[in-house]
């Protein structure tokens, strides 16, 4: 099963490498991994989407909670929240395929944030299968670069 | 006070109540050991090897129960330290690793002994800090030495530049206390858990209690003995348990696991109620996981959350120190009756009429395990033991039944070979009036002799029972077992004679060839009280350590000496090697 496994952790200099390296040290998976300060400057939030059946997600949360850098841990895929992630995607528009691609840029309530010489930067947001899906539904040859920003969920 | 960086560490340290550093020096330490040369309430002892430091200051902490210290400089000094800090890891030892950094200007430019300390150390420590300033300097230590010695106790690394050594700020204390919201160790035992905890003791047909290092690290003896008592049910120990509860009781069962007990291991398989405190079912305990204690309820007992449920599932987890856990049960237990366990305890007898340690003698050679016996007979039973990694090692552990916690001091998680050595140096500074015998191989031995050297210098008397076979003995036994006999370098060719060795470092040699000449031996190596004695005993090149429960079996699997056929172990055995 995938997993959203949100922690607090200090803003600390090597704390990233900790949580990184406890995964690729215990061959935990990661799917996807999120990290920025909070509101309060002295904690980050991290976000790591990871798969495994119910005791390596609860062996990852338990060794995530030894980390001495981790303030919180939480399953969010356990109790109701929150996910989105966002996707900057460019898309090879001529007048031919315009009309289509900005009809599914439309339906999945996505953004054109950059217009230059036929190509449109578009910014969505939404669950991760949300994103997938609306990547799918443009042609796969018009797709000239895409960076997700993985999850993140409260 | 203006202070510079090393003397405030220094002060710091001492405010900790730290006697005795292991260390050794270099550039980016040159300071520190300035300051150190000026402390007259701290000993310095200087080892030959980083890892000796590392092992030694490990040895004082498993003897003393107090944290251990060691200072080690930048790259080669912390790189050799890692196998130390490594070792102390995988047995949960409380001990503060100093290393000396580059100065924090030149951090990152491949600076001449640069090496990532935070980095390479980062899986084997239980925390570590880089410090590049000194005003950051008291309050890391105060952390470090909390972190170190609470909770499930492990080794910290503190990474400190050059330059924070040698700034200078007003010092104004060490900090009394500290408090860090991201580490909370304190766990109270939850009392529904022990409520059904005490469901199941009280249902209990087939009983059993396995208790392994948790018990000696959180200093659970007494209360290990009195639930013991209480209940009347068997106990088993790991080998990182050894002595927490006396290995020469009736309720004894002796050591479980690969090369445990019958009666131990049979029992375990049977049993419908297995209580672990502070053990956490290692694959050298558990085998096969499959057909590990098919029938038992299981209650599980440790400080470290991520220890429950690990390897193998748990009815009941009670979080919390061991000893705290264990007076809750017995609290809770008063006033219930536990379920008769007689005909449970008529099975285990008949296990135990089996005698899986008895081994066969040869006329001309001495076995390994007579030499242990010996051992045990010469110093009453009262040594502290450290031992290497090998046979050697699993011979201690079966014939030298240790009644008290913190005197069988091995290294179980890591293996480590080279550790028993300088362990046993630590354990000498940690308790000199006490005797201390290091149990070693020809192999082990060789990989920190150095350390001989330092025992002369700071006149730590220990008596080495090197049970020389000639062979990477464990090696031997298991391409013996599983390889067809095909001995691939596990013959050890041009050993150095050991008795000049040890008087070329200034100690004494004793070199026994024949089983007339053991006991005579080990007493008058014992009568010196004052020396480091080696004795280097030519013992049967061919044994090898049974029981066996060889790799992908089951408990009840377990081969006996001279009565079973090695089995060839299957494939799924031979990964788990
Ligand atoms: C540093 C290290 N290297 C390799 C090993 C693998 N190993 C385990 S036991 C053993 C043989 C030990 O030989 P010896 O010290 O002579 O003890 P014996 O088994 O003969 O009693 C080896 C090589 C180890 N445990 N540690
Ligand atoms: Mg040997």
């Amino acid at each position: 099963m995938r997993h959203i496994i949100s922690l607090q952790l200090e803003n600390e200099s090597g704390a990233l490498s900790r949580v990184a390296g406890l995964f690729s040290a215990r061959g935990f998976n990661i799917e996807s991994l999120t990290v920025a300060p909070t509101n309060d400057e002295t904690l980050s939030r991290m976000t790591i989407v990871s798969v495994g059946d119910d005791d390596i997600i609860e062996q990852i949360i338990k060794q995530l909670d030894k980390l001495i850098d981790v303030v919180q841990v939480t399953n969010l895929t356990a109790a109701e929240h929150t996910e989105r992630e966002l996707v900057l995607v460019k898309i090879d528009v001529n007048p031919s395929s315009q009309a289509e691609i900005d009809k599914h840029i439309e339906e999945y309530a996505g953004k054109i944030v950059n217009v230059s010489e036929n190509i449109y930067t578009v910014e969505m947001a939404g669950k991760s299968q949300k994103v997938s899906d609306f990547l799918a539904s443009i042609d796969a040859n018009k797709i000239l670069e895409v960076s997700r920003t993985g999850v993140t969920g409260v | 006070m203006k202070l510079n960086g090393a003397q405030i560490l220094v002060n710091c340290l001492q405010s900790e109540g730290v006697d005795h550093i292991f260390g050794y020096p270099g550039g980016a330490v040159l300071h520190i050991y300035d300051a150190l040369d000026a402390c007259t309430a701290i000993n310095h002892i200087l080892v030959r090897h980083e890892q000796g430091a590392v092992h030694a200051a490990d040895g004082y902490a498993r003897v003393s129960g107090k944290c251990g210290v060691s200072l080690v400089t930048s790259g080669p000094g912390l790189t050799n330290a890692v196998t130390g800090i490594a070792t102390a890891h995988m047995d949960s030892i409380p001990m503060v690793v100093i290393s000396g950094q580059v100065s924090s200007t030149v951090i990152g430019n491949d600076a001449f002994q640069e090496v990532d300390a935070v980095g390479i150390t980062r899986s084997c420590v239980k925390h570590n800090f880089l410090l590049t300033d000194v005003n950051d300097l008291a309050n890391v230590v105060k952390k470090a030495f909390h972190i170190a010695t609470t909770g499930r106790p492990g080794p910290v690394l503190i990474d400190i530049t050059k330059d924070a050594t040698i700034a200078e700020i007003e010092f104004s204390g060490y900090p009394e206390t500290i408090n860090m919201r991201s580490y909370q160790p304190e766990i109270k035992v939850e009392a529904g858990q022990i409520a059904k905890a005490v469901e199941l003791l009280c249902h209990a047909k087939k009983p059993i209690i396995y208790s392994g290092g948790g018990s000696v690290i959180g200093n659970a003896d007494k209360e290990l003995i009195a639930f013991t008592r209480y209940t009347n049910f068997p106990i088993t120990q790991t080998l990182m348990g050894l002595g927490a509860y006396p290995a020469t009781d009736k309720q004894s069962l002796g050591m479980l696991g690969m090369h445990g007990t019958y009666e131990a291991n049979m029992a375990m398989h049977d049993s419908d109620c297995i209580v672990a405190v502070g053990a956490r079912f290692d694959d050298r305990i558990t085998g096969n996981l499959e057909r590990f204690c098919p029938y038992a309820k299981i209650i599980h007992i440790d400080i470290d959350p991520s220890s429950v449920g690990k390897t193998v599932g748990v009815d009941v987890a009670i979080i919390g120190q061991v000893n705290d856990a264990l007076t809750a049960l017995m609290k809770a237990l008063e006033g219930k009756t536990l379920g008769n366990i007689d005909a449970w305890w008529q099975e285990i007898k008949e296990w135990r009429a089996v005698d899986s340690l008895a081994y066969q003698t040869k006329a001309g050679v001495i076995k390994p395990q007579s030499v242990i016996e010996a051992l045990y007979e010469v110093t009453k039973g009262e040594a502290i033991v450290t031992s290497d990694v090998g046979q050697h090692q699993m011979w201690a552990a079966q014939y030298y039944p240790f009644d008290k916690p913190r005197r069988w001091i091995n290294s179980g998680g890591l293996g480590t070979m080279g550790f028993g050595l300088p362990a046993a140096m630590g354990a000498k500074l940690a308790m000199p009036e006490k005797e201390v015998a290091c149990v070693t191989g020809e192999g082990s031995i060789q990989m920190m002799l150095q350390e001989l050297s330092t025992m002369l210098q700071y006149n730590t008397p220990v008596k080495i029972v090197n049970l020389n076979n000639g062979y990477l003995g464990m090696v031997r036994q298991w391409q013996e077992f599983f390889y067809d006999k095909r001995y691939a370098m596990s013959y050890m060719d041009a050993l150095p004679d050991f008795v000049k060795l040890a008087e070329s470092y200034g100690h004494l040699g004793i070199k026994v060839e024949k089983e007339v000449d053991l006991k005579p031996a080990l007493i008058e190596a014992f009568k010196q009280k004052d020396r480091t004695v080696f004795l280097d005993i030519l013992t049967d090149p061919t044994e090898n350590v049974f029981p066996m429960i060889p790799s992908g079996a089951g408990h009840h699997e377990m081969l006996l000496a001279g009565r079973d056929e090695m089995a060839s172990t299957n494939d799924e055995g031979l990964n788990l090697v």
